[in-house]
């Protein structure tokens, strides 16, 4: 989640001050994310000494400081939003890792090490569906947050099911079994 | 209380070199109230467990019991009343009789225990309305979603004083809104009291389950425990924070 463009996309709306910016930010994201307020000011100098955001000048001293987005700040927002993340190499993941070195280490079972993590994202994935359990508890920015927070670990447990498949028929079948890596096929790795 | 309990359970097929075993000296406890997800790949013994538990099959050796009786000791017929009164099966593929209306389905397996067409009718209406499918009482099951049609089968599955749900892969067919709804729907009988095992490979359904149990080459080789309050998940995603 990055702070400065959800700010951005907050005074989209219309001008608002730092206060209003905390809680907006904290409703808006299913209240799973706290901000002290602290962060929002330095967002905002942030985002002023880059031209995107600018500040109206308060009328009397002791008045809160009110800001408003600026056209480059807008250009950003929407160049954020269209943007996709950089997803095109496979994250260096601390499981994945996990579940390849148990490859290599001899009197452990990797299958027993694949149980140990699938019930561990289980459990946590029991933890985020009772949170929303309750329908007359929880509105749609949460519901949006959860869903994302469940279909993330569902797909780490989908992985886990299936290399748990593919080791067990590379088992039984020896010709497919090798695990050292292929000429032309190694992957680059996001660090 | 325990309402429903595996013993050791353990089922072959065939015999001598072509003897399979799908599932092992398997132990499950179910309490009233409780639903508990069975997970495993295809092949893992997570329907044969279903099967026997809900008395459709009987286990080469363990025991079965049932709200304190054992499926051993009783004869076809107590068995045959367990299936009707005590026991809801919910299917992948539903099983609803096409020539029969969703009020109509439900009330079938009232209608076969004894109860009159009226009884049985207002039951089903009942449990329609609980479920919040009254206004698709008089639909045929093709004019039913994938969904709407599953949903009929737990009214069906429930309807009466049934206190123990079995379902195999309930949300198989279904889109993820549909199967979070079927979800809601059997939680909400265990609510109500009943006991309920939904065998699945889905995590996203299991959990929902208060207990997950995890099958692999017929054993259970492991379950979750339970989790702690959610409120503590919400205090740890609130430390690591968003992001500058």
């Amino acid at each position: 989640m990055s702070v400065r463009h959800a700010i951005l996309a907050l005074l989209s709306e219309g001008p608002k001050y730092g206060l209003q910016l905390q809680k907006e930010f904290e409703s808006s994201t299913g209240e799973v994310w706290p901000l002290n307020i602290g962060q929002v000011y330095t967002t905002l100098q942030r985002l002023e000494r880059d031209g995107l955001v600018e500040s109206d000048e308060a009328e009397n001293e002791g008045t809160q400081k009110g800001f408003h987005i600026t056209d480059a700040g807008s250009t950003e927002l929407s160049s954020w939003l269209n943007t996709p993340p950089d997803m095109t190499s496979p994250p260096r993941d601390e499981l994945v890792i996990k579940v390849l070195s148990a490859l290599r280490v001899p009197g452990v079972s990797v299958h027993d090490v694949i149980q140990v993590h699938r019930r561990y994202l289980i459990e946590l994935m029991q933890q985020w569906t009772r949170l929303k359990e309750d329908e007359a508890d929880f509105d749609l920015t949460f519901a949006l947050v959860v869903d994302a927070e469940l279909f993330r670990l569902d797909s780490v447990v989908r992985w886990l099911d299936t290399a748990d498949g593919r080791l067990k028929r590379a088992a039984s079948e020896p010709s497919v079994a090798s695990t050292g890596p292929r000429l032309g096929r190694r992957l680059v790795v996001r660090r | 209380m325990s309402f429903l309990e595996l013993r050791r359970v353990s089922k072959s097929y065939g015999a001598g070199a072509a003897e399979v075993h799908a599932i092992q000296d398997v132990e499950l406890s179910v309490e009233c109230g409780a639903l508990v997800a069975v997970m495993g790949p295809s092949g893992s013994g997570k329907s044969t467990l279903l099967t026997i538990a809900g008395s459709l099959e009987e286990p080469t050796s363990g025991e079965v019991v049932i709200d304190g009786e054992s499926l051993q000791t009783m004869t076809r017929n107590d068995k045959s009343r367990l299936r009707r009164r005590t026991i809801g099966y919910v299917f992948q593929d539903f099983n609803l009789l096409a020539g029969l209306t969703a009020v109509e389905n439900v009330a079938l397996p009232l209608e076969l225990d004894g109860h009159s067409a009226k009884k049985a009718h207002a039951a089903g209406m009942g449990a329609l309305e609980e479920l919040g499918l009254a206004d698709r009482a008089t639909h045929y099951p093709d004019q039913l979603s994938g969904g709407e049609r599953q949903r009929i089968s737990i009214a069906r599955a429930v309807v009466g004083e049934r206190r123990l749900l079995l379902a195999d892969e309930p949300s198989g067919a279904l889109d993820s809104t549909n199967g979070e709804a079927v979800m809601r729907m059997i939680l909400g009988a265990c609510k109500q009291g009943v006991a309920a095992v939904v065998v699945t490979h889905d995590a996203q359904l299991a959990s929902w389950a208060d207990r997950v149990v995890f099958l692999r080459d017929g054993r259970v080789v492991d379950q979750t425990v339970p989790p702690p309050s959610p409120e503590a998940l919400l205090e740890e995603s609130s430390r690591s924070g968003p992001r500058q």
